[in-house]
């Protein structure tokens, strides 16, 4: 496995490189923070910022995203028929994505890809990605990542790991994948770093794990059954100051449920996926006007029932959060998973 | 500040023991610096939970809605407004509450703090009108009056307009203008400078509706942009939608919004909402004299007429 070593001057020059051949994507300044997008030509990814404030999953799983297309005019020879929508997956390189939104990703993976089901829109954009990470050498005060079976240096979602080098813009680039080096390659690294690298990078890992002072524990929800867990009495308590907004769901890098809408305009239509969120009532109403999730507090037990217990015994690996801390930070009323997670582990 | 901490927390004790209450709504110290929880204190024991400081952004009145029981709750100046509101539109009886008034002297501005902090807050402290904020780098200081939300920098109505048991004595009002330059500021632009205003001020909505949750305006059974039969407004990211979703949702806070800020407080995205209400709030002024929430008998404007009633558009 290579690793690299990128200077600052090799670094802009490996990005315009590499974007003859990919389309370049990184977070950027958006007002007043950050946010994945596709970069213009010359165009750098900003480094410098914490995480963004929506987790990149929009990369492969749009806020709204044209699933299909479809004519109600009866003039058309395909009048009524649902196609699929003609959408290019260019090759991409996402620069600067965390280690563990990375790992979500993946995660959100075993939702879209399994023996179930297979999302085509899903995966077309995922497999089309190349995953150029950056590890994180300080993490927030609400990064509990390592907690979450991934952390501030986790290689397992990316195709290449980035570690800032120490000298001002400098990059350890450890190749991991295939993918990954074929991304070096167009960029035309090539410098190895030195034979003391390996053990650098670990101590920066060791370093970087270390300052994580934020931890859960999901030992006893593991053990107990479902119903021990729904039914406990805590739970209006828990969920009192919960607003029941989505801030929580949109900014969530493994939250991935979704909606599908038709919508047109005259005769021509569209099947769209949306961004749902189990905060809402709507989520859950049934046709006859039913809601099985009646309450607010219903719908904030079902959100950390779903990332702490039953996504857990489904795929049986590890609980559907990463640790990322978003949804501590964003959330307006302080529900706090940490300390809901706590609660439930009790 | 620490006084109005004591003092709600005895004042909750009490109507908890005497029955008077059966809870209380307050705020209990959230699990970051600079955030507290709405809380709902149901024992004495849980009054000594309460806190009070200037991170107490959201509007309580949100969490009276369909409360069955005898309520007391921790309110400032805008929530007491709102709670009149609640009043006046029968969502909750004035028997039913009992007001721990809280003379406000105005929250702080999440995203001020954010700035002064300049990283990753670990610790806030207040004292004296000056908040420090302490990060990984270190120390910084400012004038809470520096920091303070948009709505409490032109608060009009800092001390609880409906106040059973006050927290503290009431704190000088300090506005005496109702100029809103930044609703002025809109007002003077084109048409076309305006539509690609709010096109640029909505352009980072994620749909969330953390501001209609927030507000406690926002009580419809089912709100319009969850109805499904027939669904009025597009659910995806269209322009068309989202604009529709926030100019209607202004709408219907017209003539009842306090400005209490918790829309603002609330959305993750810092989309400055109160721009579409401050404009609605400041011609209900202007044409009626309106106020929403000051006194608890009499219905809002748009609610309800008056002969007296300007009727110019009427042509």
């Amino acid at each position: 496995m290579k690793i690299y070593h990128i200077d600052r001057e090799s670094w802009v020059k490996g990005l315009a490189a590499s974007a003859e051949v990919y389309q370049l994507v990184g977070p950027v300044r958006e007002k007043d923070d950050f946010d994945f997008k596709v970069l213009d030509k010359g165009q750098m990814p900003d480094l410098t910022g914490t995480d963004t404030r929506l987790s990149p999953k929009a990369l492969v799983f749009p806020k709204s995203e044209i699933m299909m297309t479809f004519s109600t005019d009866p003039n058309d020879p395909d009048c009524n028929i649902m196609k699929e929508a003609k959408k290019e997956y260019p090759k991409r390189a996402v620069i600067g994505i965390r280690p563990y939104d990375a790992r979500a990703l993946q995660i959100l993976k075993m939702n879209y890809d399994n023996g179930d089901y297979q999302d085509p829109y899903f995966l077309n954009a995922y497999e089309a990605i190349t995953f150029v990470g950056l590890a994180v050498n300080s993490p927030s005060s609400t990064d509990f990542s390592t907690s979450c079976g991934t952390g501030p240096f986790d290689e397992k979602g990316l195709d290449v790991l980035l570690v800032a080098a120490g000298e001002e813009g400098d990059f350890y680039a450890k190749i991991l994948t295939d993918k990954g080096d074929a991304w070096a390659k167009a960029a035309g690294f090539s410098k190895e770093a030195g034979s003391d690298v390996s053990t650098r990078i670990e101590a920066m890992k060791k370093t970087a794990e270390e300052a994580i002072s934020s931890k859960i524990a999901f030992d006893k929800i593991e053990k107990k059954t479902v119903l021990e867990l729904f039914e406990a009495d805590h739970w209006e308590n828990t969920a009192f100051a919960c607003i029941n907004c989505g801030t929580c769901t949109y900014a969530c890098p493994t939250c991935w449920c979704f909606d599908i809408q038709d919508e047109n305009f005259g005769t021509k239509g569209v099947r769209i996926k949306n961004w749902d969120s189990c905060m809402t009532g709507l989520f859950t109403l049934h046709g006859s006007g039913h809601n099985p999730r009646e309450h607010r507090y219903q719908r904030t037990r079902q959100r950390f029932m779903h990332k702490l217990k039953y996504f857990a015994d489904k795929y049986g690996e590890g609980i559907m959060c990463v640790g990322c801390g978003r949804c501590v930070r964003q959330c307006p009323a302080n529900i706090d998973i940490r300390e809901i997670c706590e609660t439930m582990n009790k | 500040m620490i006084n109005y901490t004591e003092n709600i927390r005895k004042i909750s004790s009490d109507l908890l023991k005497s029955g008077k209450v059966d809870v209380v709504i307050g705020y209990k110290s959230g699990t970051l610096p600079g955030v507290n929880e709405p809380f709902l204190a149901k024992t004495p024991e849980d009054a000594d939970k309460l806190v009070w400081d200037s991170q107490c952004r959201l509007n309580l009145a949100n969490y009276l809605t369909h409360r069955k029981d005898k309520v007391g709750i921790v309110a400032k100046g805008c929530d007491s407004r709102n709670i009149n509101t609640h009043i006046v539109e029968r969502r909750i009886s004035r028997e039913q509450v009992t007001v721990i008034g809280v003379p406000c002297t105005g929250m702080t501005d999440k995203t001020r703090l954010k700035e002064l902090a300049g990283g990753d807050i670990l610790t806030l402290t207040e004292a004296g009108g000056k908040i420090t904020v302490k990060t990984a780098k270190g120390e910084k200081t400012a004038d809470k009056n520096d920091l303070l939300q948009d709505n409490c920098i032109r608060c009009l109505h800092r001390n609880p307009v409906i106040n059973d048991i006050p927290a503290a004595d009431p704190v000088p009002e300090v506005n005496t203008t109702r100029n809103n330059d930044a609703i002025e500021k809109i007002e003077a632009m084109s048409a076309d400078e305006r539509w690609a205003f709010f096109d640029d001020l909505l352009s980072g909505c994620t749909r969330c509706y953390a501001c209609k949750n927030a507000c406690p305006l926002c009580y419809c059974p089912t709100c319009f942009v969850d109805e499904s039969r027939p669904q009025w407004v597009g659910k995806g990211d269209d322009p068309v939608d989202v604009r529709t979703y926030h100019t209607l949702r202004a709408f219907h806070c017209a003539g009842r919004c306090t400005d209490c800020g918790a829309c603002e407080a609330a959305c993750p995205m810092n989309i400055k909402v109160r721009l579409l209400t401050g404009k609605l709030e400041k011609s209900c002024y202007e044409r009626f004299g309106w106020e929403a929430g000051m006194t608890s008998d009499v219905r809002p404007a748009l609610d309800t007429f008056t002969t007296h009633d300007p009727e110019e558009f009427i042509k």
